[in-house]
């Protein structure tokens, strides 16, 4: 792979920025949280106490290092071998746990009484949940009211762990208002309160701090190949909403030039439609949620809803790493649709008894289809951020449907 | 391009009579634009010194319930970013010195082209424009593009800065600096707080043009307690599109019950509050 101006620095942060995203685009009001938050987790980084403290509870408590499993028949053929990274294992049942442990941490450290937290699919509100029941801080979650509906087992075990999920009707009713109402919730409660925020966007530190917790996938991933194949991946290859579980498994791969990383995107019902949320391959450039970054939305800068049928993809927003990944030729992002994720999630299920989150995917389904192009020797690296059981109830509705059409269609 | 004098002229004016100088806050566009326009002559004939035209935004992050509502009213109903700047083009033709403020977010401004967006606030004759989402240590993205575009950029203090980040605002603000009086986001359910006052003394140090305070002011004696503490001008909005919320439909009612609202402000700014300073 060849690289635009390859230098050490490029892809490090410079400030608040990645090249030339990201940045603090809030209100004046909420700069000295971001700051106090910046200075924060700066020291922390480099605080061997709280470094030990973090690995203790990622460790004992989540169950770190999450194993790196070659699957046995799903898309295996003649040249190709997939490997999973299971962060489905992981306590809560997906990658978000890692980060919020850290955040929390941080949180309780800035003396800090109550958390708030937006959530898409519910895997970063029960994650929050369950770190704040850990460490004694009261947690309040924002949850799209059209994704408490899609997602209802993950709103009870919020609740179940004493969280307050408070349902969000405005606008599309789902992750980017669940922001917007965290960001005005801060706004006013800064004082003790850390908005743990879930994904690698947002405002200036969020990125760089959610990379940071997060790249132990990649750490690990790395190792765990290396002692099984003896190689690195040709590729590794993550779903894209917001982009943490993607920036995680990437961070360490970046500087192994040799190594693709591929970003996957819901393609929802087709590129070419109006219902998607691939920011990267369709969006432009914009400013939302204090990141400049690319953004789905109007010529006179309206924010586009999106569409996935994970709601854990549905945004119309992305981390700016990615963007910057994106345009110095480094990552590749592609799209996959609706009908592709749910064929892979079956797919996955019955062929490897491991039911994958649906966002995990479509990272699946790229997987797969690579694996059916490969004409050489090609070893893959997956990120099975989360698992499905939070997905059975909607998956099964839609296939229910489905095969009703199918039988009405036959009959006619 | 140099920038107009119309906040300098209105200041200079307001503080002669040791008034407030009152700016009221609607959504430009809201609930339709003949409505818009009538609400606007209203708030005019009704004593308003200046207006601060908010551009409806899908994701208003800065603003309360009350100010969502009548953002996304307009969005609902067609309205455009071009139909927006054209109705205040209108405005600025019946009242060529009034000063013209407009609220926004940076996407907005982002979007179209920061230069191609500035140059058309210009051209309609806004003379200032309020970015949100915009701190002062961001303003570099659209500081250089306002100031070839004689556009002045307004800049938010919060009660609670450090003085390093006050004195940028200070520094950076044009045609006035908007200071809250409390945390927050928009809306009237937290009342102003009326205590904090050493963060103005310090903007005026850093010479600030003048303070004009808002969030939280629905009421004539928040003017007083603003004017106590040594502002020169004071924004309501909440207040105002709360009328416009709870009577949309019902036009005569809701012009009447705003002009009402809006002299007993205007009253209380009006009124001789001594020299400060």
């Amino acid at each position: 792979m060849s690289l635009n101006n390859t230098n050490s620095t490029q892809f490090e942060y410079d400030g608040a920025y990645i090249g030339q995203y990201g940045g603090q685009f809030v209100p004046q009001i909420l700069v000295p949280a971001l700051e106090q938050l910046e200075g924060a987790f700066e020291s922390a980084i480099k605080d061997e106490d709280f470094l030990a403290e973090l690995n203790e509870l990622l460790n004992h408590y989540a169950g770190r290092p999450t194993p790196l499993t070659e699957c046995q028949t799903f898309g295996r053929t003649e040249n190709c071998r997939i490997f999973l990274k299971r962060e489905d294992l992981l306590h809560g049942g997906a990658h978000k746990t890692n980060q919020v442990l850290a955040q929390a941490l941080l949180a309780k450290r800035m003396g800090k009484t109550r958390v708030i937290a937006e959530t898409g699919a519910g895997q970063h509100g029960v994650a929050t949940a369950l770190a704040c029941a850990l460490l004694g801080l009261k947690a309040t979650v924002y949850m799209g009211k059209k994704d408490c509906d899609r997602q209802a087992p993950n709103v009870f075990r919020m609740r179940l762990m004493g969280a307050e999920v408070i349902p969000v009707d405005n606008g599309s009713a789902s992750l980017k208002d669940a922001i917007n109402e965290a960001l005005r919730d801060w706004a006013s409660s800064y004082d003790d309160t850390h908005y743990l925020l879930g994904t690698a966007a947002g405002p200036h530190p969020f990125p760089k701090m959610v990379k940071r917790f997060q790249q132990v996938i990649g750490e690990e991933a790395k190792k765990q190949m290396l002692e099984q194949t003896g190689q690195l991946p040709d590729a590794v290859i993550a779903c894209v909403g917001g982009g943490s579980n993607a920036i995680g498994i990437f961070a360490d791969f970046i500087k192994e030039e040799q190594v693709k990383l591929i970003g996957v995107e819901p393609a929802g019902h087709g590129l070419d439609s109006d219902a998607h949320g691939a920011t990267l391959l369709k969006g432009t450039e914009g400013i939302i949620h204090g990141s400049r970054t690319h953004i789905l939305q109007t010529k006179e800068g309206q924010i586009r809803e999106s569409h996935s049928v994970s709601a854990g993809l549905d945004y119309p927003a992305v981390g700016p790493e990615h963007v910057h990944l994106m345009t110095s030729g480094r990552a590749e992002y592609v799209g996959i649709t609706d009908d592709e994720a749910l064929q892979a999630f079956q797919d996955l299920s019955h062929a490897e008894g491991i039911i994958p989150a649906l966002e995990s995917s479509h990272a699946l389904a790229y997987a797969k289809k690579l694996s059916q192009q490969a004409d050489k020797p090609t070893v893959l690296l997956v990120n099975l951020s989360g698992r499905g059981d939070k997905d059975l109830s909607h998956v099964m509705a839609i296939l229910d449907e489905a095969n009703a059409t199918k039988d009405s269609n036959g009959e006619a | 391009m140099s920038v107009s004098m119309r906040y300098q002229n209105m200041f200079e004016t307001v503080s002669a009579n040791n008034h407030l100088a009152y700016i009221p806050f609607v959504i430009v566009g809201d609930p339709n634009p003949e409505l818009s326009i009538q609400i606007i002559d209203k708030l005019v004939e009704s004593g308003a010194d200046g207006l601060e035209l908010g551009l409806a935004f899908s994701d208003p992050v800065a603003d309360g319930p009350v100010i969502q509502q009548a953002t996304l009213r307009p969005l609902a109903n067609q309205f455009t970013i071009e139909s927006g700047l054209n109705l205040i083009g209108q405005i600025r033709e019946k009242y060529p010195e009034l000063p013209i403020g407009l609220l926004t977010y940076a996407n907005l401004v982002f979007a179209q082209g920061i230069e191609t967006f500035l140059n058309k606030c210009r051209n309609v004759g806004i003379d200032s424009v309020l970015v949100a989402d915009c701190p002062v240590k961001e303003s570099r993205l659209f500081a250089k593009t306002a100031k070839d575009c004689g556009i002045q950029l307004v800049f938010i203090a919060p009660p609670d800065a450090s003085d390093d980040t006050l004195q940028q605002i200070a520094q950076n603000s044009q045609g006035y600096t908007y200071v809250l009086s409390r945390k927050g986001i928009t809306g009237t359910e937290v009342a102003a707080s009326k205590a904090k006052t050493d963060f103005l003394q310090k903007l005026r140090q850093y010479n600030s043009p003048p303070l004009v305070q808002g969030f939280g002011i629905s009421e004539p004696q928040h003017v007083f307690d603003a004017a106590n503490a040594g502002v020169d001008g004071i924004i309501t909005g909440s207040a105002i599109v709360n009328l416009i919320n709870q009577h949309y439909n019902n036009p005569q009612i809701m012009l009447e019950q705003i002009g009402d609202y809006v002299r007993s402000i205007a009253e209380a700014a009006h009124t001789d509050h001594g020299s400060v300073a």
